[in-house]
């Protein structure tokens, strides 16, 4: 190592394989924010309208950025939540049900408390959290208890959610119109509405976590050798519990904000948030056997697949070709970012 | 026939094979001995494809060959029987012995499993097996098992033209007496088929059986001894070569140990694994745990550390009756352990010098789960600097140390946090001199500290030279005890007669 290193030119020193995966991501977002308006200039010349490239471009404008920030607000923070699990080298497929049930006890107290923020309303906000942490809590209680892989654990919980939230609404919509929650959408500052600013408040909560305490620690440490954090005394069935327990929490914001971008909570508000999710993940570049990645690079993660789903539309591509563009996206992700020879189990 | 010539390999930090000469004749049965890490594993992972040698020829007939890959090394005519059995246990005896090779069963894309459970008659005779060859794996005895993966590599006589070679890895290692003995007659049977690469731990078995014995020491073939020359004494000095050097193992610096007990196991077994222990380690002791693999030396440091629990017998941590085991519980008492296999259980890759150093002790370093990371990397950069920890500074990934630095760090996670129980397991496999002078002043400078340890060697060298205390135990039994007194320490040849 030691030897190729020294004979190594200074360019390759510097673009080393590590550091090429580790800032891919950005790259690729940065390819992409350039990318979309050039199509569009394309398009325009061949139009035969004036247009000067990223200047004239309707991509690449502060109000589109506002729409990828409200588009990318609940999935960032439904990400973030699995961000967590991933690092521990587990999956939660649990967010759609999760998100949806959090919504809908959300609305429901929210409404039956007066329906206005300055009041006891407010109440409403911490009890869905709690209402996710809880979700979390028994998803996590069922795979280290019962010894079900994370995987189905999850899933099965997650269609226990959904079927929650149907059973509460009995399919019906319910609004949620108080102009101080919404403001949540109609607020804005420089440009963009509260919403983004609360979803960055949490993502540096997130950030604080997984760097500054001894669970975000434990996070890695599980992910990166389970066997090593057993022998090294840590409690690795509590870490994990604790693990989903705070993704719970982290999937009720995301329903909240999801709940304030509409205006509505329904069963169908969790919908879509596990495609996403996942995906923004694994293309911000967190590995998923764990031990790799964190939160910054969920946020990458999510505005690239944000920015494709926008750019796509703003190009006008079909909205049925975005899903398979997103699934091709993952695999590359995966190929790109997985030294594949040193991992053996692909199963 | 078959002929290595000045072979040569290099791992980072190791030479792994130095130039070694083997040659295995037609009908041979050619013995290889060596204790662990002498090579013996490279040598054979070379022979059957798994490593490219980094220099000399392999040869077979004269013709220079290169394998890729164990399957071309197959294609050549080398099989190997593996030690931890290669069978699908899910899969039918048949499926075993032709996986791989299904395609000469099918017709029109369907496998004729009539055809493909005759063929396999046809090979489980040779092994003198009578087995319906649609059983499950799962449901034999691990020697039918052993014969039907011989069964399985004497395929290859139908497959090629050459002659066979057949790599047997520790293949006696669980077989019961009786069961041996019919596997060396087979064996001698088959002489007429194939030749045989045999290699044991059991010394014994390898004069019994083998034509020729090479001794393997240090990655060089320091002797290659005929049948009727050869004599257990002779092939044991020369496996463990040099007398023990006192300067290199920091003997002058060993003292006494104290009175106060630490560890006390009193007649405590665990399952199979061993049977009626009973030791006392006190402060200050370096008690070695001395046995071939698999004996129970680390059944028995698994279970001080709370990960194996025993079935019956009493053990005592720092005076306290232990009743429930896990690691945990172990950590508070003031075990460490350093395992084997760093990279699995040693040090996490990813996590960075000062995060593995805390890694059990989070709890000291911490606010309400809050970490106190100044404090964490002020205590990281105190043992980078008394362990002389080579690393650019405490943020650096732990995977990208060297082994030598990397059980520096593993050392350091459990002193700083004020362990005095230390358990290792070859705590020096796989470092180079320098790394392992390294561990041994460590060692002397914990038992100066008042810690005891407890240590499977790498060596018997290595065993002899740091401990006070050796137990020699075979088969998870105790065998012998021997006070290892500075000026007074037994000589290699009195452990290996007792382990095997």
């Amino acid at each position: 190592m030691a030897d190729t290193m020294a004979n190594a030119t200074p360019a390759a020193r510097f673009l080393t394989r590590d550091r090429i995966i580790k800032w891919a991501p950005l790259l690729v977002l940065g390819v992409l924010i350039l990318l979309f308006p050039f199509f569009e200039w394309l398009e325009d010349i061949r139009a035969g309208e004036a247009h000067a490239y990223l200047i004239d471009s309707r991509f690449f404008s502060i109000r589109n950025a506002a729409r990828i920030g409200i588009a990318a607000a609940p999935a960032l923070m439904v990400a973030v939540g699995v961000t967590f699990i991933i690092i521990m080298g587990s999956i939660d497929l649990s967010m759609e049900g999760t998100v949806s049930v959090c919504a809908v006890i959300f609305a429901f107290a929210f409404l039956a408390w007066s329906g206005t923020v300055l009041s006891w309303a407010w109440l409403a906000i911490p009890a869905a959290m709690l209402v996710g942490a809880a979700m979390g809590f028994i998803n996590g209680l069922v795979h280290v208890k019962l010894k079900i892989p994370s995987f189905m654990a999850s899933l099965a919980m997650g269609f226990v959610g959904t079927g929650l939230a149907l059973l509460l609404t009995g399919g019906d919509r319910t609004r949620v119109e108080d102009p101080i929650f919404r403001s949540l959408l109609t607020e804005r500052w420089l440009n963009f509405p509260v919403m983004v600013y609360v979803a960055f408040a949490f993502l540096l909560i997130a950030w604080f976590i997984q760097s500054r305490t001894t669970l975000g620690r434990n996070f890695y440490a599980v992910g990166g050798g389970e066997e090593l954090a057993h022998a090294s005394g840590l409690n690795v069935e509590r870490v994990r519990l604790m693990g989903f327990t705070l993704a719970g929490v982290f999937f009720a914001v995301g329903a909240l904000l999801a709940v304030g971008r509409i205006g509505i909570a329904e069963t169908a508000t969790g919908n879509n948030f596990m495609f996403v999710s996942i995906t923004a993940v694994v293309v911000g570049g967190t590995a998923l056997w764990g031990g790799i990645g964190g939160v910054w690079n969920t946020l990458v993660g999510v505005l690239i697949v944000s920015v494709i789903n926008n750019g796509m539309v703003v190009i006008g591509l079909p909205a049925y070709v975005q899903d398979a563009v997103l699934g091709i996206l993952v695999i590359l992700a995966v190929v790109l970012s997985t030294d594949r020879r040193s991992v053996s189990f692909v199963k | 026939m078959y002929e290595l010539r000045k072979v040569d390999k290099k791992f980072p930090g190791v030479h792994a094979l130095k130039a070694v000469d083997f040659k295995v004749n037609r009908g041979e049965i050619v013995g290889l001995v060596g204790e662990n890490g002498a090579g013996k594993s490279t040598l054979m992972k070379v022979i059957y494809g798994a490593y490219q040698p980094d220099g000399g020829t392999i040869t077979i007939d004269g013709t220079a060959v290169r394998f890729q890959n164990p399957r071309q090394a197959m294609e050549h005519g080398i099989g190997m029987v593996f030690q931890e059995q290669s069978l699908i246990t899910n899969l039918t005896v048949m499926e075993n012995i032709f996986l791989g090779y299904e395609a000469q069963f099918v017709k029109f894309g369907v496998i004729d499993w009539k055809a493909m459970a005759e063929a396999a008659r046809r090979q489980l005779a040779k092994v003198k097996l009578d087995i319906n060859p649609a059983t499950i794996t799962s449901e034999l005895s691990f020697a039918q098992r052993q014969l039907i993966e011989l069964a399985k590599v004497l395929t290859l006589e139908e497959r090629i033209d050459g002659d066979l070679v057949i790599l047997l890895d520790e293949p006696t290692s669980v077989l019961a007496k009786e069961e041996v003995e019919l596997l060396f007659k087979l064996v001698r049977e088959l002489t007429n088929r194939a030749s045989f690469i045999f290699v044991s731990h059991r010394m014994d078995e390898v004069l019994d059986l083998s034509d020729r014995i090479y001794v393997m020491k240090d990655g060089e073939v320091v002797d290659v001894v005929d049948h009727d020359a050869a004599e257990v004494d002779a092939i044991q000095h020369k496996m463990v070569g040099r007398d023990v050097d006192k300067e290199y193992y920091r003997e002058q610096k060993q003292q006494p140990y104290g009175d106060e007990v630490l560890v006390s196991f009193d007649t405590v077994s665990a399952g199979n694994r061993y049977k009626d222990i009973s030791f006392d380690l006190h402060r200050g002791e370096v008690l070695c745990l001395v046995g071939t693999e698999g004996s129970g030396r680390e059944a028995i440091l698994r279970t001080i550390f709370g990960l194996q629990t025993p079935t019956s017998g009493q053990v005592t941590i720092k005076g306290q009756p232990i009743s429930s085991f896990n690691a945990r519980a172990s950590v508070d008492l003031g075990v460490g352990y350093v395992p084997r296999e760093r990279k699995v259980e040693g040090i996490v890759a990813g996590m960075n010098v000062y995060e593995n150093m805390t890694l059990s002790q989070m709890q000291n370093y911490s606010n309400a789960g809050v970490l106190r990371t100044g404090e964490e990397k002020s205590l990281a950069r105190t043992w980078i600097e008394r362990l002389a920890i080579k690393t650019p500074n405490e943020n650096k990934d732990c995977g990208g140390l060297s082994g030598g630095n990397q059980q520096k760090v593993v050392l350091a996670k459990w002193r700083s946090g004020g362990s005095d129980i230390i358990l290792l397991d070859h705590p020096t496999r796989g470092l180079d001199i320098g790394a392992k002078e390294d561990v041994y002043e460590m060692i002397r400078a914990m038992c100066d500290d008042g810690a005891g340890i407890i240590l499977v060697a790498d060596t018997l060298e290595e065993a002899i030279g740091l401990s006070h205390t050796i137990l020699v135990v075979k088969d998870g039994e105790f065998q012998k005890r021997f006070d290892g007194r500075p000026g007074d320490k037994p000589s290699l040849y009195d452990l290996v007669h007792h382990m095997i």
